[in-house]
C-alpha cells in the first residue's frame, strides 16, 4: 500500500507534502483546543497496538493467504477524525523510517493516502451517518464493512494518480487501475470484517468504553458536513491544479497492488517478487534479438503518447564514467574503513 | 520478512543508533535537514539519467564508513523491500518503445535506462531514510522535527509511539504463541480468532494507557512533553551541512561521470 520514492516525481511528492503537513496542522491545532489530557498518551500506545496488532496473522477464508490489520478506519472510528489523522502519520512515519516502506518524499503521499481517506471520507461521511447513532452491532458491521472498501478504494485511485501523475514507470493508467482496485476492493472486504470484529467485539466487552474515548476526543467538536465539502472542495482544486500543471502522460506503481495483498511479509508476494525477477534476468541474458523484437511489437501498439523525456544516447565517456565513479565511491569507502583500523 | 524479524530489526536500528562517532555526534537537525536535501536531488533527476545518479553513492557510504553502519545489514534491508520496486519498474523495458543507441550502433529499448533509474533511485533513497535513524536515533529525529517546527502534538505523539511499540510487540508475540501453541491444524488461525486476539490486545492496550497516564499525571504531566536537551548548532554542523549542499550542487548539475569518463578516455590515449 506504500508509494515510493524511487517512482514519484518532486512536484508530486511536495504536493502531497504540502497538503499532508496543512492536514497536520490543522488536526493538531484543532485536538489542541479540545482534547482531554489523558488521551496524549493513549493515541501514542494505540499507534504502537497497530504494529503489535499487524503481526498477527490470520488467514484469509477461501484463499489460504494471510492477512493482517492496516488499521486505518478502526482508529477513526475509535479515536474520532482528528486523533487518528495523528496516529496513522505516525505509524506511517515509523514504517517509513525502520522498515523501508516507501521513503521519506513519499512519506506525504503514504499519510496522505492512508490517513486522509478514512478520517475525513470514510469515517464522517460513511461510517457515521449509515451508523446513524445506532449501536447494534449488525448495523455496525455493515457501516464499518462499507467504510472501509470505499476507504481503501480511495487509497488505491490515489496510489495510481501520484504514480501515473509522477510519470517514472510505463504502465498505462488503465492497466494499472484496472489491476489495483479490484485487489483493494478485496482487501477491503477484509479489512472491513476485521474492523466490525473489533469494534464489536470492544463494545461487548467494555461498552462504556468507546463512547467515553470519542467523547474524550471530539469534546464539542460538532462536525458540520458543510465544512468538510467545503475543504474538500478547496482540495480538490489545489489538487486538481498541480495535477494538470504535471500532467505528464505515463503511470506505474503496481508495488502497492502487491503490498496489500499478500501483507508485508508473507511468502506469496516474494515468490512474486522473485518470478519477476527472474524472468527480467532472462529478459537480459538473451540480450539483443530479444529487444528488437519487443520494440517492434510495442512500437505498432503505441506511437501517439508524447514523452515528455527523450533518452539521451548512451556514450563510451558515460559508460566508462560509470565505472570509475563506482570505483572511486568503493575506494573512498574502503580506504576511510582502512584508515581507522 | 516475518514480524519477529521486523522487530528484532527495529531494535538492531536502535543501538546502532547509540554510537558515537562523526555522524552520532551531528545535530540531528542537521542531518534531518541534509537527508531531505539529498532525497529530493535524487528524485529530481529525470527518468532516463543512470549516470547522473551514480556519484549520489558517495553520500551512503561515507555514512556508512564513519558512522560505523554494518554495511551488510543496511544491504539486507534494502533487498528485502526491493521486490516492489523491481516489479513496477520491469514493465519499463516492454512498454517503453523509445531506443537508445549504445556506441557501435547497437541500439537497446529507453525502457531499460528508465528502469535502471527506478532501481538506483530506490536503492539510494531507502539507504538515505536507514541511514538517518542508524546515525540519529529516533528520538533524536523526533526532536529535531521539534525544533524544526513540527507541531508538538505530533512530536509527542510519535515518541509515545516509539517507546510503546516494543512493549505492545512484546505483548502481541506472547499473545501469538499462546495461540500457535493451542492451535493444531491452523485451527484458530482464521479471521474469528485473529479479531478476538486484537480485540483483547486492544483492551490491554487501553488499560496501559490509563497506567501510563496516571504515572505521567503523578510525575506533573501537563500536555505537552518537555525536551529538556537543547542543543545548539556548532561550527562543525553548519560544515557538514555546507559540504552536503555543495556536493549535491556539483552533482546535480555537474555531469561527473561523463566528465570523469572523457577524461579517462584521454588519457588512454
Amino acid at each position: 500500500m506504500h508509494m515510493a520514492d524511487a517512482l514519484l516525481s518532486p512536484a508530486i511528492g511536495t504536493t502531497f507534502w504540502v497538503g499532508t503537513f496543512a492536514t497536520i496542522a490543522y488536526v493538531s491545532r484543532k485536538l489542541k483546543q479540545q482534547i482531554d489530557d489523558k488521551l496524549i498518551p493513549l493515541m501514542g500506545v494505540l499507534g504502537a497496538f497497530i504494529f503489535a496488532a499487524q503481526m498477527i496473522n490470520f488467514t484469509i477464508p477461501g484463499t489460504g493467504s494471510s492477512g493482517h490489520l492496516a488499521g486505518g478506519m478502526i482508529l477513526a472510528i475509535i479515536l474520532g477524525p482528528h486523533a487518528a489523522f495523528l496516529v496513522i502519520a505516525s505509524v506511517v512515519t515509523v514504517q517509513a523510517l525502520f522498515f523501508a516502506d516507501g521513503g521519506l518524499m513519499a512519506l506525504g503521499c503514504n499519510i496522505w493516502n492512508m490517513g486522509f481517506y478514512a478520517c475525513f471520507l470514510g469515517y464522517p461521511l460513511i461510517y457515521k451517518p449509515l451508523l446513524g447513532g445506532s449501536q447494534r452491532p449488525p448495523r455496525i458491521f455493515v457501516a464499518a464493512l462499507l467504510s472501509a472498501i470505499a476507504v481503501l478504494q480511495l487509497g488505491a485511485l490515489s496510489v495510481v494518480l501520484q504514480t501515473w501523475l509522477s510519470g517514472k514507470s510505463e504502465l498505462p493508467f488503465l492497466t494499472f487501475l484496472l489491476l489495483m482496485q479490484p485487489i483493494h476492493l478485496a482487501i477491503g472486504i477484509v479489512e472491513g470484517f476485521v474492523t466490525a470484529g473489533v469494534i464489536n467485539y470492544v463494545r461487548s466487552a467494555r461498552p462504556e468504553l468507546l463512547d467515553s474515548l470519542v467523547a474524550a476526543s471530539s469534546k464539542g467538536a460538532a462536525y458540520s458536513l458543510k465544512k468538510v465539502l467545503a475543504t474538500f472542495v478547496v482540495l480538490a482544486i489545489f489538487m486538481g491544479g498541480a495535477l494538470s500543471w504535471f500532467a505528464s502522460v505515463y503511470p506505474d506503481g503496481l508495488e502497492w497492488a502487491i503490498t496489500k495483498t499478500y501483507g508485508k511479509s508473507d511468502l506469496p508476494e516474494q515468490s512474486w517478487g522473485l518470478a519477476r525477477v527472474l524472468d527480467k534476468i532472462q529478459g537480459k541474458t538473451a540480450i539483443f534479438p530479444d529487444y528488437r523484437f519487443q520494440q517492434k511489437r510495442n512500437g505498432a501498439k503505441e506511437s501517439a503518447a508524447a514523452r515528455p523525456e527523450s533518452p539521451p544516447a548512451i556514450s563510451v565517456p558515460g559508460v566508462i564514467g560509470a565505472f570509475l565513479v563506482l570505483a572511486i565511491i568503493l575506494l573512498i569507502g574502503v580506504g576511510i574503513r582502512f584508515f581507522r583500523r | 520478512m516475518t514480524f519477529d524479524q521486523k522487530y528484532f530489526d527495529i531494535g538492531r536500528l536502535d543501538r546502532l543508533s547509540y554510537q558515537d562517532t562523526f555522524m552520532h555526534r551531528l545535530d540531528p537537525r542537521v542531518k534531518v535537514i541534509a537527508t531531505i536535501l539529498f532525497l529530493l536531488t535524487v528524485i529530481s533527476f529525470p527518468k532516463y539519467e543512470v549516470g547522473g545518479l551514480l556519484p549520489f553513492f558517495l553520500f551512503p557510504v561515507l555514512i556508512m564508513t564513519v558512522g560505523e553502519i554494518p554495511v551488510m545489514f543496511i544491504l539486507k534491508k534494502v533487498m528485502l523491500v526491493s521486490p516492489f520496486a523491481l516489479f513496477i519498474g520491469v514493465f519499463n523495458p516492454f512498454l517503453d518503445a523509445g531506443t537508445v543507441t549504445v556506441f557501435g550502433g547497437i541500439s537497446v529499448a529507453a525502457g531499460w535506462l528508465s528502469f535502471l533509474t527506478i532501481i538506483l533511485k530506490f536503492v539510494l533513497t531507502i539507504s538515505a531514510a536507514l541511514l538517518l535513524i542508524a546515525t540519529t536515533s529516533f528520538p533524536g529525529v523526533c526532536h529535531a522535527l521539534r525544533l524544526l517546527g513540527c507541531p508538538a502534538l505530533l512530536v509527542s505523539q510519535l515518541l509515545f509511539l516509539y517507546r510503546y511499540i516494543f512493549v505492545l510487540m512484546e505483548e502481541a508475540m506472547r499473545m501469538i504463541r499462546a495461540r500457535e501453541m493451542r492451535s493444531f491444524g491452523g485451527r484458530g488461525a482464521g479471521i474469528r480468532g485473529f479479531v478476538r486476539l486484537t480485540g483483547v490486545l486492544f483492551l490491554r492496550t487501553v488499560e496501559r494507557a490509563e497506567r501510563v497516564y496516571y504515572a505521567m499525571l503523578s510525575r506533573g504531566f501537563q500536555g505537552d512533553l518537555a525536551i529538556l536537551k537543547r542543543s545548539r548548532l556548532v561550527w562543525k554542523d553548519m560544515a557538514f551541512l555546507a559540504m552536503t549542499i555543495a556536493m549535491l550542487i556539483v552533482f546535480r548539475y555537474y555531469h561527473v561521470t561523463e566528465e570523469l569518463g572523457r577524461l579517462a578516455q584521454e588519457l588512454i590515449r
